[in-house]
């Protein structure tokens, strides 16, 4: 049966599209609607302290679209702009400094590709599998190329004296939650940025626009949005954002603090429950992410019968330092069943642990820092769910 | 000096000291990049490039609030119980209720004490934070929820003294002043360790993975759609949608509770005429200013009142929707025809979001139709 999409005349064919003057500043086509940020409304109390998630069932690569990354914010997505925009560097300096926008893009600035993982992404499944779709479950994750200016360029500036040991940075963001949180000054001095510009573009406004904090590889709420304010510091703020939040609570009680880094971690995107196998048996791409916040992913495995048996993926490209990489299984499915896992390695040979692992040390109350090995019940009509295996 | 040099330059790695970006840069320039370490190295970069200015010690002392453990930072005051208990009830209260108990999805503040090992811990100041600075410094620069920096010092002195009562940590006796502050220890202090992972967790877990024959036997343990409380993501089954906030789902991430109660507004039974000004209940306007205490966080009413964090209410009964000059409304609102008559008060007071989806109105609603009445009286008295 001859095809009519091929033998009739469609009317894109023949009539016209629309001229270059229709949408300034693009969207994705009316086709890909569903390719959005969502929310869970029994999360938090309001949409204004809350969390949205990124749709990495439907993206492939590794840089992700601004306009459908993640957005986490303790008091509303603000509207500052560049001309209202104030830093101060003050605390253990020789001269506490104000720099307006103008002044940041005068400083000499780098462009590096980060991954931003919240400390509670994949939290809600720490006691069991609960939400089902990757989305939810690991969603609180982006990846952008930043251009930013060094903190250290920020804090030479300011007359820094040069001491390290037992020095802390404090960093507050403008908004009315301030969100501040204390970093150790050696890791601000490290590798982390004052972001102007990410994947090109100016911030969008629920990522700090016009310029936010970048800690590459540690928890997302360290990335302080609206930077207002850096303090060089004798000691830690602890700060409710550093002791009430973002703290991990073990089997006896006692809490971990200063649990900064994002160990590694990957997740299979599709198939997976957002994302079943519509195209019946044959040829089928698995594919997933990977990241780690102690350097380069190394290795991706595959399981499709729940950890039994594993094989080594191929990764899209060679891991950058703190960035997501895109691994892919080209294989066959024919209706059989799978639990589909992912495990992921990185260059100081940690192997990502299975839930079962992290509970043994961590007890089932420690809700942040969630990085076990997903398992996806592709069942044999090709939908998937989230489930757990013993 | 050729700064625009500097901005191809390599950094040397985790300087130390300020002297090291003078040292010259150790690795070479990367593939493409013509002019590079070498070049930079010649720079003197421990001149300031002499950008930004001086900040005045007004501006520093405006924004560096923040209190560290010892009490640093902390201005002068004091608070005692009972006034905090009035303060409390008029800023704080809405969402953190009345002993700090905390209403629906919105913090509890009190209680837990000596649940931290249970199923299922409850942290609040009380059983969990290990500072009270921590609760003097979030107070002053991010609350109330909407209208921060409003408070004064000794406000958030007797604020933070009353939270300390409702978790009977001080008697109601108790006055905080920056005096004792640093004295007082809070329950849990001791009960946070230092991140570990490097040693309970990386030794165990940097071995040699297995790839074949590495368990017996796999079967499910736990399904997600058993709990049922995956929000619709778009696909065919939008029915989804409908239950998600159904089933009881485990506490999750940071500040998660259970699934709230739905409080869908319930449409008034009749339309209620618009009183003229002048026929006004006055004991039911009297209650109702208590009521109003919850908005004026937000909102004022009467002689002077002016746009804050929401509109200026005088004569907002009756009047258009989304009207008051100057205002910033949310589109929602800007969009919305008709006017705030009854009805249309008691739709939006029960349940802002649910009446107008998209309101930038963060108020969680007033629960009790009795409440909506009053308040809706006091404000007819301001026309």
């Amino acid at each position: 049966e001859p095809d009519p999409l091929i033998t009739e005349v469609q009317s894109w064919a023949s009539s016209f599209g629309d001229g270059v003057d229709a949408t300034p500043y693009g969207l994705p086509i009316k086709f890909e609607d569903d390719v959005i940020r969502r929310n869970v409304e029994w999360l938090t109390a309001d949409t204004i302290s809350s969390i949205n998630f990124t749709p990495i069932h439907a993206l492939d690569g590794t840089i992700t679209p601004a306009g459908c990354a993640f957005e986490r914010h303790h008091s509303g997505a603000i509207e500052l702009s560049k001309d209202d925009y104030r830093l101060m560097i003050n605390g253990l300096v020789e001269t506490p400094m104000v720099f307006t926008y103008a002044d940041l893009e005068r400083f000499p600035r780098e462009n590096h590709v980060y991954f931003l993982e919240c400390a509670a992404n994949t939290g809600m499944e720490w006691a069991g599998a609960q939400l089902n779709g990757a989305q939810f479950t690991h969603g609180m994750i982006h990846n952008m190329e930043y251009s930013g200016i060094p903190v250290r360029t920020l804090l030479n500036e300011a007359g820094w004296s040069g001491e390290v040991e037992g020095k802390w940075l404090y960093v507050e963001g403008a908004d009315a939650s301030s969100n501040g949180r204390s970093i150790p000054l050696e890791k601000a001095l490290d590798d982390c940025l004052v972001a102007i510009k990410a994947n090109g573009e100016a911030l969008r406004k629920e990522h700090g626009y016009p310029a936010r904090l970048v800690v590459p590889g540690w928890e997302g709420n360290m990335w302080v949005k609206w930077i207002r304010r850096m303090e060089i510091m004798d000691g830690p703020v602890e700060s409710r954002e550093e002791t009430s939040k973002y703290t991990d609570t073990l089997a006896d009680g006692t809490s971990r603090k200063w649990t900064w880094v994002m160990d590694a971690k990957s997740v299979v995107t599709s198939p997976s429950p957002q994302a079943p196998i519509t195209h019946g048996h044959g040829p089928v791409v698995i594919t997933g992410m990977a990241w780690t916040g102690h350097g380069k992913i190394t290795r991706v495995d595959v399981s499709k019968d729940g950890g039994k048996t594993w094989e080594t993926a191929r990764l899209a490209a060679d891991s950058g330092d703190k960035a997501l990489v895109r691994f892919y299984l080209d294989t066959e499915w024919n209706g059989e069943e799978w639990f589909l896992q992912s495990r992921a390695m990185d260059e100081t040979g940690y192997v990502q642990p299975t839930k079962a692992q992290l509970r043994e040390v961590r007890g089932l109350n420690s809700i942040y820092h969630n990085n076990c090995i997903q398992t996806w019940w592709v069942k044999p009509n090709g939908e998937a769910e989230n489930v757990e295996v013993s | 000096v050729n700064f625009a040099d500097r901005n191809i330059a390599t950094f040397p790695e985790n300087p130390h000291r300020v002297s090291a970006l003078a040292t010259p840069a150790p690795e070479p320039a990367a593939a493409g990049v013509l002019v590079g370490a070498a070049t930079a190295a010649t720079a003197d970069a421990d001149a300031r490039l002499g950008l930004g200015r001086a900040a005045l010690p007004e501006e520093v002392a405006a924004w560096n609030m923040d209190v560290s453990p010892d009490g640093t930072g902390l201005p002068d005051g004091s608070g005692d119980v009972a006034t905090g208990e009035s303060v409390f009830e008029e800023n704080c209260a809405v969402c953190h209720g009345s002993f700090a108990e905390g209403v629906d999805n919105w913090p509890k503040l009190a209680g837990g004490d000596g649940t931290l090992a249970d199923d299922d811990p409850l942290k609040t100041v009380g059983s969990y934070w290990p500072h009270l600075s921590t609760v003097w410094d979030y107070v002053h620069r991010s609350m109330p929820f909407g209208n921060a920096q409003t408070l004064t010092p000794d406000d958030v002195y007797a604020i933070t003294a009353y939270i300390l009562y409702s978790n009977d940590l001080v008697d109601d006796e108790f006055v905080l002043s920056k005096d004792n502050f640093a004295s007082f220890e809070m329950p849990n202090a001791g009960g946070f360790i230092v991140d570990d992972r490097a040693e309970t967790e990386y030794p165990q877990w940097r071995t040699e993975p297995c790839m074949e024959n590495c368990k017996e036997s796999v079967e499910i343990t736990m399904r997600a759609t058993v709990l049922d409380v995956t929000p619709d993501h778009g696909g065919d089954d939008a029915a989804a949608a409908a239950e998600e906030a159904a089933a009881p789902a485990p506490e999750a991430a940071a500040e998660v509770a259970a699934a709230p109660e739905a409080a869908p507004a319930e449409a008034p039974q009749e339309a209620v005429e618009v009183a003229a000004a002048g026929e006004v209940d006055a004991a039911l306007a009297a209650e109702g200013e208590k009521v109003f205490r919850k908005c004026k966080a937000c909102h004022q009413v009467g002689d002077g009142a002016t746009n804050r964090t929401g509109p200026l209410l005088n004569g907002i009964v009756g009047r258009e929707i989304g009207a008051v000059d100057g205002f910033k409304y949310s589109s929602t609102l800007e969009g919305m025809s008709g006017v705030w008559d009854s009805d249309a008060l008691h739709g939006f007071l029960a349940n802002p979001r649910g009446y107008a989806k998209g309101t930038k109105m963060a108020f969680a609603g007033l629960k009790k139709p009795e409440d909506i009445d009053a308040v809706v009286e006091y404000l007819k008295t301001f026309p």
